[in-house]
């Protein structure tokens, strides 16, 4: 809330009779109280609490009802693999949303602006570009494949008129500029409206060429080319607060890149034992704070937390904060590690909290405390007595990742069975939803399911054996904003949103 | 409470994990969970004697640092496969999930014989329209 010493107002304003009604509305507030007195700048912060927050305010933090609004990708029995999905990500104002697919392929989707404007807004998108961002390529010296698969597409905050996204591979990270185009010159004097030659003694006066509309193209082009740094896969990448940075991580290390130089980049984390027989851990993710440009966080696949300041020491080796909960050592057992490995750190849009993913749940932390999380939500417990067989089916390794919503007050992740979990963090209240084809009208509300484990089945409940194991929600992402979610499943992209 | 869920996990085949055991301490949740998990490994360890020894952590590094396009050729590999023609043959390794069982190095590969992976030149599903 902002202080109101910070609000330039320098009369008294008289109070607007359209603010909502928290706003106190003493008729001769205006005339008897100046600017600076504690009672009007209190109703001067609540009033523009109101007018900025008019769109999440829904009372006291009411339960969200989920509504289908679109699915995009077509229905098949037998997915291609380049069709997989394999990340989603809103760009910073959210109206724009990025995909990328393991066949190394880019979709970029625009906000459809009639529907935003409709009263009740919907969340509609189309198609907006789409680009080859990776190809498969070979690597010789080691007789390996690298595959193009899209690990992460990050947008750059929009400063001018044309937009940027960093998209990454498990080897090279690529900075892709998307620009729109409506208008061409014409009249020129030595090419023709198709581009040839013309016969110069057919030219007899000189003429200016001038801007004329066209038809809206929309083109994307490479601009950086981020290549040969990583020697283990690349699994986050981050764009910094500074808007001139950006992290990558792999397995082992972190780099630190300048987006206008692409020929060298800084090491700030290197994990990498001396001898590669001690190894215990990798690192799963890496993000910048949202706000302090010099911090940043990793995970690891022990389950633990570190936080780096890049200001204390140029290698970052040595940790800020750790944060872990601890364990009984004499508890573990096989799966122990496997199922505390984190597949995902996401700081809230605050930068006081960050939540992890683990195989199982859901984990919110609290920067000022190392010692263990403030909050803990179980995503599918139903699957601790079937670890055996997820270990069997390799699912036990998949990567879930988790998302925040806009104001903070919610967490999304993903499951099996095309499920996927929303927890509401005020009041505790979570439900499991499913993106399936069945439910494809606009405007449906999407009925909460549930799972049994034990041998009572209540009817509408699905029983853990039944759930379907290649059906993973692995990647989500949450508008900015709005309450409006895009959940990729598989090969098909459904979006959400609340209903207002 | 306790007592009623002992009985119950050794009576019933298929136990349901509680998620929402308000009433029991959290102590007693997390020695239940670590229960289920144990049980779950002597059933993996059954099906596989020659598990890992470096633990599910091991298994999870190894799946980690070999993610990743297909591997044609491993000079250690093609080493050990050139030795085994002349010294006494070993037994073949057990079918264990850790050991990945390719063979790699039996032969060299050049960029002649090697598929050439081409990119997709399909334009994306999801950018042909909407379906709905």
């Amino acid at each position: 809330m902002p202080k109101s010493s910070s609000v330039a107002l320098p009369t008294p304003l008289p109070l607007p009779v359209t603010t909502s009604s928290s706003a106190p509305t003493t008729p001769d507030a205006a005339k008897t109280l100046s600017a600076s007195s504690p009672t009007m700048k209190m109703r001067l912060s609540h009033m523009l609490h109101n007018a900025t927050h008019h769109n999440k305010s829904k009372g006291n933090g009411a339960e969200l009802t989920w509504c289908f609004s679109q699915v995009k990708g077509s229905i098949e029995e037998d997915v291609a693999e380049a069709d997989i999905i394999s990340c989603v990500e809103f760009n910073s104002d959210g109206e724009l949303l990025a995909t990328g697919d393991k066949g190394g392929r880019v979709v970029i989707f625009q906000r459809d602006k009639a529907s935003k404007n409709a009263v009740p807004s919907r969340g509609e998108y189309n198609v907006y570009s789409t680009f080859q961002s990776h190809e498969p390529e070979f690597d010789y010296l080691k007789s390996l494949e690298i595959e193009e698969k899209i690990n992460k597409i990050r947008w750059l905050r929009q400063t001018n008129r044309n937009h940027f996204l960093l998209s990454t591979n498990d080897k090279t990270i690529k900075l892709w500029k998307v620009a729109e185009r409506n208008k061409r010159p014409e009249g020129y004097n030595l090419k023709d409206e198709m581009g040839q030659q013309r016969n110069k003694s057919s030219i007899t006066a000189l003429r200016v060429p001038v801007f004329q509309p066209m038809e809206l193209m929309v083109e994307a082009s490479p601009k950086r080319v981020f290549a040969n740094a990583h020697t283990y896969h690349i699994n986050s990448i981050s764009v910094n607060s500074d808007l001139e940075t950006y992290l990558s991580a792999d397995d082992l290390r972190i780099n630190l890149w300048n987006l206008e130089i692409t020929d060298q980049s800084f090491n700030i984390v290197d994990i990498k034992p001396a001898n590669m027989e001690e190894l215990t851990e990798v690192i799963t993710a890496a993000e910048f704070h949202p706000k302090e440009c010099n911090m940043f966080v990793y995970s690891s696949s022990k389950g633990s937390i570190r936080l780096c300041d890049m200001r204390e020491q140029a290698l970052c080796d040595k940790h800020a904060k750790i944060f872990e909960e601890p364990e009984d050592p004499t508890n573990r057992s096989f799966f122990s590690e496997i199922i505390s490995s984190i597949s995902d750190v996401k700081f809230s849009h605050s930068g006081r909290y960050m939540t992890t993913r683990d195989y199982l749940s859901v984990k919110v932390w609290d920067l000022n405390m190392e010692s263990k999380p403030v909050e803990t939500y179980q995503v599918h417990e139903y699957l601790r007595n079937k670890l055996c067989s997820l270990y069997e089916n390799d699912c036990i390794f998949d990567k879930f990742e988790c998302s925040w919503s806009g104001d903070d007050k919610h967490i999304m992740t993903g499951s099996y069975n095309n499920f996927f979990r929303m927890f509401e963090r005020d009041n505790k209240r979570d439900c499991t939803l499913e993106a399936c084809r069945e439910i494809t009208k606009p405007k449906t509300v999407l009925k909460p399911r549930k799972v049994s484990s034990g041998g009572k089945r209540k009817k509408d409940e699905i029983s853990v054996d039944c759930l379907d194991f290649n059906k993973k929600i692995l990647h989500t992402a949450w508008h900015p904003l709005e309450n409006i979610v895009a959940i990729a499943a598989t090969n098909n992209l459904y979006v959400f949103s609340s209903k207002d | 409470m306790a007592s009623d869920s002992i009985e119950d996990r050794t009576s019933a085949p298929c136990e349901t994990v509680r998620e929402d055991d308000e009433d029991g301490p959290q102590l007693q949740q997390e020695i239940d969970k670590k229960q289920v998990e144990q049980r779950e490994e002597e059933k993996l360890k059954s099906k596989y004697p020659n598990l890992a020894k470096g633990g599910g952590g091991s298994a999870l590094l190894n799946k980690r640092l070999q993610k990743g396009g297909q591997k044609y050729f491993d000079s250690g590999d093609y080493a050990m496969a050139k030795a085994k023609l002349s010294a006494k043959s070993k037994p073949p390794p057990p079918p264990e999930k850790i050991i990945k069982a390719e063979a790699v190095g039996e032969t060299i590969p050049t960029p002649e014989n090697i598929q050439a992976r081409k990119p997709s030149l399909v334009t994306s599903k999801l950018a042909s329209g909407e379906l709905i």
